[in-house]
């Protein structure tokens, strides 16, 4: 139980050194998003996960905990997405942009 | 048949995690009922003897594929960040989904912010919009093949 607990703790600091990283190393936002929502979402599992074998009797409101976090998470960063989107940054390396049809207009892609 | 379901959920949740004392039942079954007319009058979804199949389907498909996909996102994020030169080629791609409702279109997008390399952005009805990593596909036919078939085929059978 102990040994299950550390991994699990280990697993999740791991998974969130990762989105750090993610964040410093990518190259514009949306990337940035990208990488630190999905580090971040399994991070969280695993840490709790890791809570849970710690606590046997948490893991009911572990798994509530896990289940917010599922659904807020993807929501948070797609906000984040559309406004960024909205104030007008575009990376430089865009190979397509399907989005201006709908959010497009205000801006003419410099930036 | 819609209240009683939900409240008899509402309940059970209330007493799994709060534990079996008499004041708990009490105060759960006060909580629970208020939560069930407010919920039941302001939330739009349906109650029907097929739920408990689309709750199974729900658990032992779609959660299984969701983490695996998770952890091959994790994996794909962590490739990326360690390698010296970032392989990028991003692009905003659009897709049409066939799910209806509100909420089997809010998992399918958090699905699809959690899998490779995408990150779902906006919904304007059918059509969804999303960040991709590395635009593969030229139609939005072959794009949606890429990001959301698998998850649209799961949770079409679990939201009908």
């Amino acid at each position: 139980m102990e040994i299950a607990s550390n991994v699990f703790l280990i697993i999740g600091g791991l998974f969130y050194l990762l989105g750090g990283l993610g964040i410093l190393r990518m190259p514009d936002t949306f990337n940035r998003i990208q990488a630190g929502t999905k580090a971040t979402t399994l991070g969280a599992f695993a840490l709790l996960i890791g809570v849970g074998f710690a606590n046997p009797e948490w893991v009911l409101k572990v798994f509530l905990i896990i289940l917010f976090i599922t659904v807020s998470n993807p929501i948070g960063s797609s906000a984040l997405a559309k406004a960024t989107y909205l104030s007008g940054y575009r990376p430089e390396n865009l190979v397509q942009d399907d989005l201006k049809e709908l959010l497009g207009g205000e801006d003419n892609g410099t930036n | 048949m819609k209240y009683v379901a939900t409240f008899l959920v509402l309940f059970a949740s209330y007493v799994l995690l709060a534990g079996l004392h008499v004041q708990e039942l009490v105060v759960g079954s006060i909580v629970s009922l208020m939560l069930t007319v407010l919920i039941a009058n302001m939330v739009d979804y349906k109650v029907d003897f097929k739920l408990p199949i689309r709750l199974l389907v729900f658990i032992f498909v779609y959660v299984p594929v969701f983490v695996y996909q998770l952890v091959l996102a994790n994996l794909d994020v962590a490739r990326r960040v360690l390698s010296p030169k970032i392989p990028l080629n991003p692009g905003f791609v659009k897709i049409k989904t066939d799910l209806k409702g509100d909420f089997a279109k809010l998992t399918l997008a958090n699905s699809i912010t959690l899998t490779p390399g995408t990150l779902s952005i906006d919904v304007d009805g059918d059509d969804m919009y999303i960040h991709t990593v590395d635009v593969k596909g030229k139609s939005p036919e072959e794009n949606k093949k890429n990001i959301s078939s698998l998850f649209e085929k799961i949770l079409g059978v679990v939201f009908k």
